[in-house]
């Protein structure tokens, strides 16, 4: 333990040298991963991909306490809108991508209007409601390619495309990172102390000056920002977009990174994010990946010709973080940091 | 100074269904006065304490601070004019240190926006500066309450007395003008409460607030009150100071019941 000798260093970013390291190991990983990984290249552009999502759904829900159960829909229209405004009118990527996510941020608006009525189950229920209805309007309206969907070639860049997995990997990871930053310095500061006093008392925050209806808003409006990206880039780095990928369940999934990982930390949505899709991915060759396959052999059961069990694992997963480490992934992390700093004792 | 008092109350009422909870009641409170409310339970202090502050809107009746009015607004904009309070059920935020339960109160004094919160990359970036300056204040009233040995922790690992203190502490980081004070002593050792009537004094003293103090420990409201009011069933029953209102009878029979 260092001690500290100014305020900054409580909120500054990657305080002390451990944590310096540790984050220049991760980022050497992340740039080194296409050659170390080849074949996992997907997977792993895929993992990116949620984890904006997740950082997110646990901004508004981890830390802001509001429940969102239709995230899938804030992500469908990131990606249509990313997709259409580059097909049919021409306008580069980079732009189409951050109108897509500023349409996904004025339908958080929307969505927080009953957000500031209802609490739990109601909420849940209300987006839900929103997540299914997105789905069910884009697959209706003409000119959106219907359930069949669109295909998208590439990141038009205006003077380039890129179209290699390399290059969208690299994409995907560059905004990952910057989003990750973003979302660990909006939760150190004053905003996401003021979404946390929502989360813990909100008569005690509103008695301290919190505009509650504002933060709420907000939280609701950075959530889905930060979907509305997301989407922009899986819908380029699947190649076509069609309404079933939003089905409510991939919603239920999206919370469950955001649990599993640990509820309230920018690094539990990452490993949330990187766990759930893992198991979805492998999902059809359960028997193969790490712990549960072990334990799966053990047991003697072959779930390789299965499906849909991957839903069956990810309720299993769920009910086990909630009883038995309530902070997730990343509280286990914290465990063995503890466990590490204080040993031998 | 009595024809423009600090702070006033004029005949608010404000029922639940059939209960009525406050009965036209008016009061003032003059800028650098102690003022306590006491009554039985049940009487309406604390539904009083909620109508000024804005968590109830008080059916009829006027709230004003330094003749602006208040009435009906929403909490966070009546802490805007300066008042704040602490509960009576303790309100932290539990899965957050002191530190962060206090600086929250700096919040109206802050400004990082989620823009300039996303840029907190170097030392000399707006967000950090104003994250370094109200921590700064923070540790200010950290040492004034002596809450010091608690500062790192998450407050629901505290002991009750220590709670109390950090509420208070909360409050006062909004730099408030008119602080409310919903049983501070409940709960709290002899020991602990002498240490939190030497800071209600000091905070009146060396900060100048005018406080509002709903009590119901008799000795600790008449060594510290400047004025009294006692209310039961939402009217008030006697106005005035420490001796005539506990030497009135209304107020021994609200307390002891009839004879």
């Amino acid at each position: 333990m260092d001690m500290k000798r100014h305020h900054y260093e409580d909120v500054q970013f990657l305080h002390g040298w451990a944590n310096k390291f540790w984050f220049a190991v991760f980022v050497v990983l992340v740039i080194a991963a296409p050659y170390m990984f080849p074949a996992q290249l997907f997977l792993i552009s895929l993992i990116g991909v949620n984890i904006i999502i997740a950082l997110g759904l646990n901004i508004l829900t981890g830390n802001t306490g509001q429940i969102s159960l239709g995230h899938a829909g804030f992500v469908a229209i990131g990606a249509y809108t990313t997709v259409v405004l580059m097909q049919s009118w021409m306008i580069p990527f980079p732009a189409a991508l951050i109108a897509g996510g500023i349409l996904a941020m004025l339908f958080g608006v929307i969505l927080a209007l009953p957000a500031l009525r209802l609490e739990g189950p109601y909420l849940a229920i209300a987006t839900l409601a929103f997540g299914i209805a997105i789905k069910i309007i884009l697959g209706n309206i003409p000119g959106l390619g219907g359930h069949n969907g669109i295909s998208v070639i590439g990141m038009d860049l205006g003077f380039t495309m890129i179209t290699s997995e390399v290059g969208i990997y690299y994409v995907i990871a560059g905004i990952a990172l910057v989003m990750g930053i973003a979302a660990r310095n909006i939760v150190k500061s004053r905003v996401g102390r003021a979404f946390q006093a929502i989360r813990d008392s909100d008569i005690a925050a509103s008695a301290a000056g919190i505009n509650l209806a504002g933060y709420k808003t907000m939280s609701f409006m950075i959530s889905a920002f930060y979907a509305g990206i997301a989407g922009g880039l899986w819908a380029v780095l699947l190649g076509y977009i069609n309404p079933n990928m939003f089905e409510f369940v991939v919603s239920i999934e999206y919370f469950a990174m955001v649990v599993v990982g640990g509820l309230g930390f920018v690094a539990g949505s990452v490993m949330g994010a990187a766990a759930v899709t893992y198991l979805r991915v492998n999902s059809d060759n359960l028997n193969s990946v790490p712990v549960i396959g072990w334990l799966l052999d053990l047991m003697s059961i072959d779930l390789t010709v299965q499906t849909g069990v991957t839903w069956v694992i990810t309720g299993i997963v769920l009910i086990l973080v909630v009883v038995l480490e309530p902070l997730g992934l990343y509280g286990i992390w914290l465990r063995i940091k503890i466990y590490w700093r204080t040993w031998p004792f | 100074m009595s024809n423009n008092p600090f702070f006033t109350v004029d005949k608010i009422s404000k029922s639940f269904g059939g209960l009525q909870a406050l009965k036209e009641l008016s009061f003032h409170v003059n800028k650098g006065e102690i003022y306590s409310v006491i009554g039985p339970n049940g009487a309406g202090k604390s539904t009083l304490f909620n109508c000024i502050n804005g968590i109830y809107k008080p059916d009829t009746g006027s709230v004003k601070i330094q003749g602006q009015e208040i009435t009906g607004l929403r909490p966070d904009q009546v802490a805007a004019h300066k008042i704040s309070r602490t509960f009576q059920n303790i309100e932290l935020f539990s899965n957050m240190t002191t530190m962060d339960n206090i600086l929250l109160g700096r919040h109206m004094h802050m400004k990082t926006g989620v823009f300039s919160a996303s840029a907190m990359l170097w030392k000399n970036s707006f967000s950090a500066k104003d994250e370094t300056e109200h921590r700064r204040k923070v540790d200010e009233i950290i040492d004034f309450l002596d809450l010091q040995a608690s500062r790192n922790k998450l407050v629901s690992q505290l002991p009750y007395g220590i709670q109390k203190i950090a509420e208070l502490g909360r409050a006062l980081a909004t730099e408030p003008e008119l602080l409310l004070l919903d049983e501070p002593a409940a709960g709290l050792t002899n020991e602990e409460r002498e240490d939190l009537i030497f800071w209600i004094r000091d905070i009146r003293d060396e900060l100048g607030i005018t406080i509002i103090l709903i009590e119901h420990n008799i000795q600790m409201v008449s060594e510290i009150s400047d004025r009294i009011i006692a209310i039961n069933f939402g009217k008030k029953l006697v106005e005035g100071t420490v001796q005539e209102v506990t030497n009135n009878p209304d107020v021994v029979r609200a307390y002891l019941g009839a004879d």
